[in-house]
């Protein structure tokens, strides 16, 4: 087991938070809330040592398109970088929902997952 | 392309209970809004056990303990999660169980009736946590006996994974069992068994052979469940609902010891097999006892 962390810089406050996916095999789980301070923090704890480089891909290109002061914890159990850069991006639908999709931390930066 | 071909080619889609993640199970049988959750994952009351030997956490260790209510009367569902290392039973997940279940006798005994449904999709104990999981399901099994005095238990073996282990004894002490043809509900899993007994006993491949003797139609069959369902929520929600309405057995499984000592008694281990455990366990026998 490997724990990683990853700081970025945020412009949005998020407002609400989310909890999607399971540690299951090949699966993980993804838990965001609000942050204090207007900075993203994502702490990791995955089941496969080694890939601190993918992780950082992966976090940097989700960064480019989404920007929230959020806390991000990720429990992960072996998934593939496809699968975490989607249940990052539903744990960012579940916040758009849980707002009623009115945009409650931000525009387009935040919203644009196409 | 034609859209009418279209149309009439499109398969009718059940709503799969089984695939439902447990938070969506506990949510599809509460009554729509009233789902309010107990030590959920932002709670983060995790296994202190699992980052020693290596593993990594669930948040909620697995477990989902949910308030609500089930056709307008108070509930609580606990369920857990099979693809979080099998279901399996750990200090945290089986306290969390354990406790909403004394919660639940607690508001019983003071008057208040709350309606209990466990989601069995377990291994049983937690290989990482052993003692501390078999302690637990211990308090587990004595708050369903205690609780049982005043409203039904309900359990529910839906799948894939099944029920086993100490955890197939919790769900034997329920008032009232639901399953799916998928379900499984044994003491030791097929691989278990092979690993001791050789394969020559069973052949854990054998998925078929598995079906016949621990499946839900069997243990339907044998009077070691009570409702068999389809892999539909709606039905699930159905069976228990209707568990509820038809209240607490006049006699527990467990309470009939003699009646299921003579049915062992009548049962050669040697020649047995699903057919003819079905002629003495039957469902028309587990009426007559009931009565």
């Amino acid at each position: 087991m490997e724990h990683l962390t990853f700081e970025y810089p945020a412009q949005r406050a998020f407002t609400a938070r989310a909890h999607v996916g399971v540690v299951g095999s090949g699966d993980l789980e993804v838990l965001l809330s609000p942050a204090a301070s207007m900075t993203a923090t994502v702490d990791v704890r995955t089941s496969v040592d080694g890939y601190s480089h993918i992780w950082k891909s992966v976090l940097d290109r989700f960064f480019q398109r989404y920007d929230g002061a959020a806390h991000i914890e990720i429990n992960d159990f072996g998934a593939t970088p496809g699968v975490v850069a989607l249940r990052l991006a539903e744990a960012i639908e579940a916040i758009d929902l849980a707002a009623g999709n009115s945009g409650a931390h931000g525009g387009s930066g935040v919203q644009g997952g196409a | 392309m034609n859209s009418a071909v279209l149309q009439a080619a499109a398969p009718v889609l059940a709503d799969s209970f089984i695939e439902l993640p447990a938070r969506e199970r506990v949510r599809a049988l509460l009554d729509p809004g009233t789902f309010r959750e107990l030590l959920g994952p932002f709670d983060r009351i995790e296994s202190p056990w699992l980052p020693l030997q290596g593993i990594v956490c669930q948040a909620d260790d697995g477990a989902v303990i949910a308030r609500g209510t089930i056709d307008g009367e108070p509930a609580v569902v606990a369920a857990l999660e099979s693809a979080f290392q099998g279901g399996s039973i750990g200090e945290v997940s089986g306290s969390k169980l354990a406790g909403a279940l004394e919660l639940a006798l607690r508001d019983c005994e003071r008057g208040r009736i709350v309606r209990p449904v466990v989601l069995f999709e377990t291994g049983g104990v937690r290989l990482q946590e052993a003692n501390l999981g078999l302690a637990v399901i211990a308090e587990m099994q004595a708050a369903i006996v205690a609780l049982r005095r005043y409203v039904p238990v309900v359990g529910v073996i839906a799948g894939m994974v099944g029920c086993f282990g100490g955890m197939s004894l919790a769900a034997a002490l329920c008032s009232h069992l639901v399953v799916t043809k998928q379900g499984r509900l044994g003491m030791n899993g097929p691989e278990v068994i092979e690993q001791e007994a050789g394969i020559d006993e069973l052949d854990s491949s054998d998925k078929r052979r598995i079906w016949q003797l621990i499946g839900g139609e069997q243990r339907a069959a044998t009077g070691l469940a009570d409702s068999l369902v389809d892999d539909d929520v709606q039905a699930v929600r159905t069976a228990v609902v209707d568990a509820f309405a038809r209240g607490v057995p006049k006699a527990h499984r467990s309470e009939q010891v003699d009646a299921y000592l003579a049915r062992l008694a009548a049962i050669d281990p040697q020649t047995v097999t699903p057919d003819t455990m079905r002629a003495v366990f039957g469902a028309d026998a587990s009426a007559q006892i009931k009565e």
